[in-house]
């Protein structure tokens, strides 16, 4: 099962190889991770999203704990959260199917950003499943390139965690 | 007053109350050593650094203070690596300085660099790299207070030389405030409560204690639970003494050579309290039929034990001698004469034994007159391997601070060094260093240390030419093919022989004797059973590091023994039997 893992953490240098090592020892390969300062510029925040079994994650999430940099670990997968991760996909376009995709950046309401004779970039923010789904949408024209951010997350209500 | 860093960590550690630090000066650590030049800081010279960090380590072990020592840069500081590896496998409280580069140049590949706080990342509670000398006093005040507190481990600050030759106002700080790291001690009270409802309830419970006790000092707490609920006491290597050896409820070591009756006493039990213990496989065996009838308590101040190997019905985290006092007042005073007879059944059914009618010299019988002459009050550091698991078997140390030994990460070459920190703290104790010939030969330069400082380590060799655990190994299980264990093979020896015979056998080197002798130590060798006693006795009374080097019998095995990956069930009490 996958997991989203908000690790909150001192932001000092080191600490992202300490967490990333924590995970490789292991042998878990982190799907996304997405690093930035919170409303505090001394607090990091770490959104990890990782795939694998429960006992060992659950191991890994006391392992986090106990690494002196880290001020808290939530593991998401339990109780109601948003999550949202930005893709630049730049497609191959053409005449005739230009229209046809700008109705596509309609529909899911993504945006495009660069526009040449031969392409376009679109930016697509959304969930994990919002970004593939869209990825999969415009595949049969042709991609060139996509970029992703990691997954960031937040949970709903007014509680801080 | 303005100080240099070099002066900030001089001071730092006088502050500390440190008694003595080990270790090997270097290019990159001058500054610091240029500032313990007439510093009054009891600093000790080793040899090598893998000796400095188990030089602290077992200082520490023996007194309970943190241990520190420093090295420089590169080289100096991957030798210590070993040594904190070694700490941190059995939560050994530990400070290790570093020198380290410019702060200009790190990641230049500068002369003696080396990534040490990214290499030492797995082996260390925590560390530092301290890249502003403003930053120094209070990080020395904070690898101190983790490495202490908590569940205690090697913290190493990596200090580069610009680091140490800049300067800043000294303030050494008072308290010390993580937010990020606050140890639990005092148990949850609804665990306890249910903890205790359960080992009421029990008819056939067992305490499993581990270095947890040790380090909490819950000796007494354990005596008292025991007693009062009639609860059976198995303790792994590490919690060697914390139990009274003698008593009618100690059981002894569990595990791979653990006793039968504690390995019978874990699979038949109803509860197991696990206190300070972290179900390392040397103890659980085939971890699946792991005390298959028990429920399972644990008590460990770090969450990260709780059902790390076995699944944990009961956990209570926090300090064990603050959990096991709340729990005594909860826990009724019980009779369990039928489970004791069990045990007791099991006790004369298997004792600890070997071969005591012939003439032979059984490394188990030298260190039964060890145990005997000392009373059991000498500090015990053993290298590691079959004379480890014999002294863990045979000695009856009086306390838990006694027995010093790499139970986690089985490393060769700690005890000669970890006896003479040893030592260093408890002066006034004997202090002896059981050795195999092959682990002594792996740090045994440190006998400079020993003499140049005259601090007399006694040292008796469990000499049987071999890696003899290895060879039991090959012994038991790879067909007798003594592969590359034989320490007197020569070239011109046959390619295969599992047939030694010391009268056919090249002669051994080093000479310990010989070797001993050579730096003004004294040295004798036994190898008839009938001299054993007299030598030791010798050796006892003489005012100065000792080699005693024991030609025991060759081929001896250790036994009990439960074979790797195998149930606690199939334990074996000697070959073919």
């Amino acid at each position: 099962m996958r997991h989203t893992i908000s690790v909150l953490v001192e932001n000092k240098f080191g600490v992202l190889a300490r967490i990333a090592t924590l995970f490789a020892a292991r042998g878990f390969n982190i799907d996304s991770l997405a690093v930035g300062e919170t409303e505090d510029p001394a607090i990091s925040r770490m959104t990890i999203m990782v795939k694998g079994d429960e006992s060992v994650l659950e191991q890994v999430t006391k392992q986090l704990n106990k690494l002196v940099d880290v001020i808290k670990v939530n593991d998401f997968s339990d109780i109601d959260y948003v999550e949202r991760g930005l893709a630049l996909v730049k497609i191959n376009v053409t005449k005739s199917n230009r229209a046809e995709i700008m109705q596509m950046v309609g529909i899911f309401r993504t945006r495009i950003i660069d526009v040449s004779q031969d392409s376009m970039i679109i930016e697509v923010t959304g969930d994990e499943e919002k970004i593939e789904a869209f990825i999969k949408m415009v595949m049969p024209y042709g991609i060139k390139e996509v970029c992703r951010t990691g997954e960031v997350a937040l949970a709903r209500g007014g509680g801080r965690q | 007053m303005e100080k240099t860093g070099a002066q900030i960590l001089i001071e730092s550690l006088l502050k500390e109350n440190v008694e003595v630090v080990f270790g090997l000066p270097g290019g990159q650590a001058l500054p610091i050593f240029d500032a313990i030049y007439g510093s009054g800081l009891n600093f000790i010279l080793v040899r090598h650094e893998q000796s400095a960090a188990h030089m602290a380590d077992g200082y520490a072990r023996s007194t309970g203070n943190t241990g520190v020592c420093i090295a420089t840069s590169g080289p100096g500081a991957t030798n210590l690596v070993t040594g904190l590896a070694t700490a941190y496998m059995d939560s050994v409280p530990m400070v290790a300085f570093t020198g380290q580069v410019s702060t200009a140049v790190i990641g230049q590949d500068a002369f003696q660099e080396a990534d040490i706080t990214g290499i030492t990342r797995p082996i260390t509670k925590h560390n530092f790299l301290v890249k502003d000398v403003k930053e120094l006093a209070k990080t020395i005040k904070e690898a101190f207070y983790i490495a202490s507190t908590g569940r205690p481990g090697p913290v190493l600050v990596d200090i580069p030389i610009d680091v140490q030759r800049g300067k800043c106002e000294f303030i050494y700080p008072e308290k010390v405030e993580i937010r990020s790291y606050k140890p639990t001690y005092s148990g949850h009270a609804g665990q306890i409560k249910k903890a205790s409802e359960i080992i009421n309830r029990s008819e056939r419970p067992v305490l499993y204690i581990g270095a947890g006790v040790v380090v909490s000092r819950a000796e007494k707490e354990v005596l008292e639970i025991s007693v009062k609920a009639e609860i059976p006491v198995t303790n792994t290597l590490l919690a060697i003494g914390a139990y009274p050896t003698d008593a009618e409820l100690a059981l002894g070591m569990l595990g791979m050579h653990g006793t039968y009756c504690a390995n019978k006493a874990i699979q038949a039990a109803d509860v197991i309290i696990a206190v300070g213990a972290r179900f390392d496989d040397r103890c659980t065996g085939k971890v699946c039929d792991f005390a298959g009838k028990a429920k399972i308590i644990h008590i460990d101040i770090d969450p990260a034990s709780i059902s790390k190997v076995v699944d944990i019905d009961i956990p209570v985290v926090g300090d064990a001698k603050i959990i096991l006092k709340d729990m005594s007042k909860q826990i009724e005073k019980k009779e369990r004469k039928k489970w004791l007879k069990q045990i007791n059944a099991w006790k004369e059914e298997h004792p600890l034994s070997y071969e005591k009618n012939d003439n032979k010299l059984h490394p188990q019988y030298v260190i039964e007159k060890i145990s005997e002459l000392t009373k059991g009050e000498a500090v015990i550091a053993t290298e590691v391997g079959q004379h480890q698991m014999w002294a863990a078997q045979y000695y009856k140390a009086k306390n838990s601070k006694l027995f010093l030994s790499s139970g986690g990460l089985g490393t060769m070459g700690y005890g000669y060094p970890a006896g003479i920190g040893a030592k260093f703290g408890n002066p006034d104790k004997e202090v002896i260093v059981i050795a195999g010939d092959g682990s002594f030969q792996m740090n045994m330069q440190e006998m400079s240390v020993a003499i140049l400082n005259e601090v007399d380590v006694k040292v008796v060799i469990l000499n049987n030419h071999y890696l003899g655990n290895v060879r039991q190994w090959q012994e038991m299980f790879y067909g007798k093919r003594y592969s590359h264990t034989c320490l007197s093979k020569r070239k011109d020896c046959p390619p295969l022989c599992n047939t030694p015979n010391r009268d056919r056998c090249p002669v051994y080197i080093p000479d310990f004797v010989k070797w001993a002798e050579s730096y003004g130590a004294l040295g004798m060798r036994v190898t008839e059973k009938k001299e054993i006693e007299s030598a030791l006795k010798k050796m006892l009374e003489t005012k100065n590091s000792v080699v005693l080097d024991t030609w025991v019998e060759i081929e001896e095995n250790i036994f009990p023994m439960v074979p790797a990956g195998a149930s606690l069930d199939d334990i074996i009490t000697r070959i073919n039997g």
